[in-house]
């Protein structure tokens, strides 16, 4: 039996500053295919940079942001757009656009990729579509009729998580998935990714503040620290990892090594 | 000494930022005529912005013409009283609508009430990641959400001013027969005399400048915006300030240009 070696995501030596304030520095990261990896960390630590890094939402100062053995920062833009339409995101706030109804944000990427590749479905194929998307993340597909506004946070969520997903991607980036939720809501929530990670086959990386969430989401983790990765290792340590800093995160203690910096 | 040098600093500071801005706005704006001719084009928000420009301004625009026609006889009626000018009071109406009053009133009402919308509009898409989310989905923001927005506001404007034109004249006809007891047939008879075709062209070309800078400024200004809503009211305010000055520098430069002579 041959283990495919080649991770499914690559980053190497990715730095990122704004100004003086040294945000990315040196991140070295794999994730192998089919992996669910989550990154925990405190505010400010860079998680939400280096995921809109590889995203391309933020260019880096220097490193390799590799998919599948491929750079996408050497990639001309068209290339790397294309080579991005395999990832799907999922938004700290859910970001739907609220001036489209809840069908027309689950099948936004569908019509986007049909319109570039000439093959757009109808609407009403599209409409169809993301009423099948909905039912998968536990919504009725007539919620596809309302505004993003009419809809609480938790179903906020699940629509933006059907958008994520419903293009197929092979990989699912989640900002923040259980922020604001209520634990059981939180709970919902991180088995619908997990589910639909599986079912998808996707490689998924993940950052959360949520130490529940994370063992629940994960299958490797690692924590980011001013900036550089500390820690890497399986999930299911994250509470007893031997690393005196994620030990005091994890355990939200006051006293340990991370001093909290009130102003930076 | 040191008053002196801050001082200087501080004029130096605002000219590089001055000229940061107008380069960064100079490429926002060759970025999106650019797509104008790649597609993609996004029909349907091109539509919903035509309408929403053209069409949900025209309540505002036609009762600032209607009012301003009018506000144009009755001063124009005190002067030239005077010299018993007012057989000029048609050709004055007519010319200060078409040329000026109907471009530059329907502009800086659409600059209030368009350009702020859609400051505010894509300024929250901004800070609450929907543009971001966009380009997740394969679609080019600035495609989908400048583009689309400029074109209309280039192409409304113009339909708008026409409409403007009418009843800023209608305003000026009211006024001029109903209080100034003129005769209705003289009045129209100097109103077609007076005007001339290159008046209301030009003004509607300065009408598709002032559509496509309004709309500019409002997508800029939200497009770049930052730091929740307080960054968003500032954009709007920005986008309103910035939209109303440059309708009116431009409108100078269009009128040496054209009526100089």
């Amino acid at each position: 039996m041959t283990q495919q070696t080649t991770p499914r995501i690559r980053i190497r030596g990715l730095r990122k500053a704004f100004g003086p304030k040294i945000v990315l520095d040196g991140i070295d990261l794999d994730v192998m295919p089919g992996t669910s990896m989550v990154i925990i960390g405190g505010s400010g630590s860079g998680k939400s940079v280096l995921l809109r890094c590889i995203l391309g939402l933020i260019p880096p100062d220097a490193g390799t942001i590799e998919i599948d053995g491929v750079d996408l920062l050497s990639l001309p833009a068209r290339r790397r757009e294309a080579a991005r339409e395999t990832i799907g995101m999922l938004f700290q706030n859910g970001a739907l656009f609220d001036s489209l109804s809840v069908w027309e944000n689950v099948a936004f990427g569908l019509l986007a990729a049909g319109r570039k590749h000439g093959r757009r479905p109808s609407r009403a194929e599209a409409r169809a579509q993301a009423g099948r998307v909905l039912e998968q993340v536990g919504l009725d597909p007539s919620v596809g009729a309302l505004s993003p506004a009419e809809l609480s946070g938790g179903m906020q969520k699940r629509v933006g998580l059907a958008r994520a997903i419903a293009g197929q991607p092979d990989i699912l980036f989640f900002d923040e998935p259980t922020t604001g939720l209520d634990p059981i809501m939180g709970a919902v929530i991180d088995g619908l990714i997990v589910d639909c990670v599986r079912r998808l086959g996707s490689t998924a990386i993940a950052i959360t503040h949520d130490m529940a969430s994370a063992q629940r989401i994960g299958d490797q983790a690692a924590m980011l620290y001013k900036g550089k990765l500390i820690w890497q290792g399986p999930a299911t340590s994250l509470l007893d990892s031997g690393n005196p800093m994620v030990d005091q995160f994890t355990h939200g203690r006051r006293e340990g090594p991370i001093r909290m910096e009130l102003r930076q | 000494m040191n008053a002196v040098l801050d001082f200087i600093a501080a004029l130096g500071r605002a000219a590089l930022n001055l000229v940061r801005t107008a380069g960064a706005l100079t490429l926002f704006a060759i970025a999106a005529v650019s797509h104008l001719v790649r597609p993609p084009f996004y029909w349907r928000i091109f539509l919903g912005a035509l309408v929403e420009i053209g069409f949900f301004s025209l309540p505002v625009v036609a009762l600032t013409a209607l009012f301003s026609g009018g506000v144009i006889a009755l001063q124009s009626y005190t002067g030239f009283a005077q010299y018993h000018a007012q057989g000029a009071i048609a050709g004055i109406v007519v010319l200060a609508v078409t040329r000026e009053l109907g471009p530059v009133m329907a502009g800086l009402m659409v600059a209030g009430r368009v350009g702020a919308a859609m400051a505010a509009e894509i300024g929250t898409m901004r800070v609450t990641d929907q543009i971001d989310a966009l380009t997740t989905l394969s679609t080019n923001p600035m495609k989908y959400l400048v583009t689309p927005r400029l074109l209309a506001g280039t192409i409304a404007l113009p339909c708008l001013v026409l409409v403007a034109d009418l009843l800023g004249v209608l305003g000026g006809f009211i006024v001029s027969v109903v209080k100034l007891d003129f005769s209705a047939p003289a009045y129209i008879a100097a109103t077609f005399g007076a005007v001339k075709t290159i008046d209301v062209t030009v003004g509607l070309a300065k009408a598709a400048v002032f559509g496509f800078l309004i709309t500019l400024m409002g997508c800029y200004h939200g497009y770049t915006s930052r730091g929740g809503a307080q960054g968003v009211g500032s954009a709007t305010t920005a986008a309103v300030v910035a939209a109303s000055i440059l309708l009116l520098a431009s409108d100078y430069l269009l009128t040496d240009v054209f009526f100089s002579q």
